[in-house]
C-alpha cells in the first residue's frame, strides 16, 4: 500500500525475519521468529528455527538469504569445533563472530547474509557481536535484525535497560518480537528463545497464542 | 560523485520525511510532528511547523511531499471556512477529514502525502481519522510519515486506552523522540498541539529538552 513497505525489498536481504539479542546481568537472550516465507506471498515454513548453536554457549541468528546463512553457519560450527580443540579451551564469543565476519567479509560479493552472535565467555562474560551484510562487526548490548525489526527500534531503545535481570530480559525480548511479529507480514509464526548463562542455556518457545497481545488484539 | 551537478537540493523533490502522530483522549487531541524538510540528503528546513491548522479546533499533520500535503491543508482549510460559514457553527472534524479524503483520493495518482486529521467537535469530542492513499477511519490514535515505522512496536506496546491529557502529551513526545532519533529524515525540535473544548495549545520543545534513552 505504502511506499515505505518496500523496505524489505530495498533491503533487499532481510527475508522476512525478525531476530534479536541482549545481553542482561549475568547472561543474553537471543531470540528469532519462526516464519520463512518465499517473496512475502507464501509462507514455507511455519515453524523455521533461525537460533543455530554453534557451540556450547556460544548462538547465532541469521537474517537474509536463508541458504547463504546456512551454508556460512556450517563452516563456521566447523572452524569453531577446530580452533577450541586446539586452544583446549571453549572459544570466546567474539572467536565465533570473527570466523563469520572472514566468512561474510571474504565473499561479500556471493553472500548476502549478516548474523548477530550471542554467547557468554569466561573472560568477558556476556556479549553480543552483530555482523552486518558486508563484514563488519562490532559490539553491542542489544541489537535486532530483520525486517521485522524497523517497526521495534523504537521499543527496544525506550525499553531496555543495561543490566536488567534475566526474568525482565526475557520479557523484553519476547515483547519486542510479539510486536514486530505483529507489524511485519513476512515475519510470524513462534517465538524461539535462548538463555544463555554461565551455567548453562535454556530453550524457550513461546507458542503464537501464547505471546503478549496489546492494545489491539 | 566528481560532476559539477549543483547542490541535491535543487533537483531534488522536497519531502517532509516526517514523524507524525495524533492521539485521543477523554476530552480532547493531542498532535505531534518533528520539523525536519529534507530534499534528497540535504535538509531545507529545520524547524517547519508540521501541524497546520484547518480550523480553530481541527488540525492536520502533514506527511510526504511538502507541497503537496501544504497544498491540500490549504485547500481544506479554504472549504471548511465556507462550510462552517453556511452550516452557522463550528465544523465537525470528521467534515474537514472527509474533505481530506476525497482529495486524496481523487488525486490520489497525482499526489503523495499523507494527512492525519486530528480535533474537537461538540457532538463527539476528540477525533483522530487518518486518511491514507484516500481511506478515511478514525482511530484511537495514529502516526504517519517516513519515521513511524520504527516505532509501530512502541506505540503498539504503550497505547492504553483511557490516558489523561499530560500522558498522552508524554506519550506522543516519547515517540516523535525515538522516530527522531533513528529516522534520518526526522528530526529537529517536536511541535505538539493540543486541543480540547476550552483552548487550541501550542508547544514547542527544542531538541535538548526531548526524552533520552539508555544509548544517549
Amino acid at each position: 500500500m505504502e511506499k515505505r513497505c518496500t523496505d524489505s525489498q530495498v533491503k533487499g536481504v532481510s527475508t522476512g525475519t525478525t531476530i534479536l539479542a541482549a545481553t542482561f546481568d549475568g547472561g543474553v537472550v537471543i531470540g528469532s521468529d519462526s516464519r520463512a516465507s518465499i517473496g512475502g506471498e507464501y509462507v514455507s515454513s511455519k515453524t523455521i528455527n533461525k537460533v543455530i548453536q554453534v557451540h556450547d554457549r556460544i548462538f547465532c541468528c541469521m537474517a537474509g538469504s536463508l541458504a547463504d546463512a546456512q551454508a556460512v553457519t556450517k563452516t563456521a560450527k566447523f572452524h569453531l569445533s577446530f580452533h577450541s580443540v586446539q586452544m583446549e579451551t571453549p572459544p570466546l564469543v567474539i572467536s565465533a563472530a570473527s570466523v563469520l565476519k572472514e566468512l561474510c567479509y571474504k565473499n561479500k560479493d556471493e553472500l548476502q547474509a549478516g548474523f548477530i552472535t550471542a554467547g557468554w565467555d569466561r573472560k568477558k562474560g556476556p556479549q553480543v557481536y552483530v555482523v552486518s551484510l558486508g563484514g563488519m562487526l562490532i559490539s553491542q548490548p542489544v541489537t535486532i535484525g530483520g525486517s521485522g525489526s524497523t517497526y521495534i527500534y523504537g521499543y527496544v531503545d525506550a525499553k531496555y535497560k543495561p543490566n536488567m535481570s534475566r526474568e525482565e530480559c526475557l520479557q523484553f525480548a519476547t515483547n519486542a518480537l510479539a510486536l514486530a511479529m505483529g507489524r511485519d507480514n513476512v515475519s510470524g509464526g513462534v517465538a524461539h528463545l535462548v538463555v544463555i548463562t554461565e551455567t548453562g542455556v535454556e530453550h524457550v518457545v513461546v507458542p503464537g497464542d501464547k505471546l503478549p497481545k496489546f492494545h489491539d488484539e | 560523485m566528481l560532476e559539477e551537478t549543483g547542490p541535491e537540493w535543487l533537483s531534488e523533490e522536497v519531502k517532509t520525511g516526517t514523524t507524525i502522530i495524533a492521539i485521543e483522549y477523554n476530552g480532547g487531541v493531542v498532535l505531534g510532528s518533528d520539523s525536519r524538510v529534507s530534499a534528497g540528503a540535504s535538509v531545507v528546513n529545520r524547524v517547519m511547523n508540521k501541524l497546520s491548522p484547518l480550523h480553530d479546533k481541527i488540525y492536520c499533520a502533514l506527511s510526504g511531499s511538502a507541497a503537496d500535503a501544504q497544498t491540500i491543508a490549504e485547500m481544506v482549510n479554504y472549504h471548511l471556512d465556507v462550510h462552517s460559514i453556511e452550516i452557522g457553527e463550528d465544523p465537525q472534524v470528521r467534515s474537514a477529514a472527509t474533505l481530506v479524503r476525497n482529495i486524496s483520493y481523487k488525486y490520489k495518482e497525482e499526489l503523495s502525502a499523507h494527512l492525519i486529521v486530528a480535533g474537537w467537535d461538540r457532538r463527539n469530542k476528540g477525533q483522530v481519522f487518518a486518511t491514507l492513499n484516500g481511506l478515511l477511519t478514525r482511530q484511537p490514535f495514529a502516526v504517519g510519515g517516513s519515521g513511524s515505522s520504527y516505532v509501530y512496536g512502541f506505540v503498539d506496546a504503550e497505547y492504553r486506552k483511557g490516558m489523561s491529557k499530560e500522558e498522552c502529551q508524554q506519550f506522543v513526545v516519547s515517540t516523535l523522540s525515538l522516530a527522531m532519533n533513528r529516522d534520518g529524515s526526522s528530526g529537529g525540535v517536536a511541535y505538539l498541539v493540543t486541543i480540547d473544548e476550552h483552548s487550541t495549545e501550542e508547544k514547542v520543545i527544542l531538541g535538548n529538552d526531548l526524552p533520552t534513552f539508555f544509548d544517549q
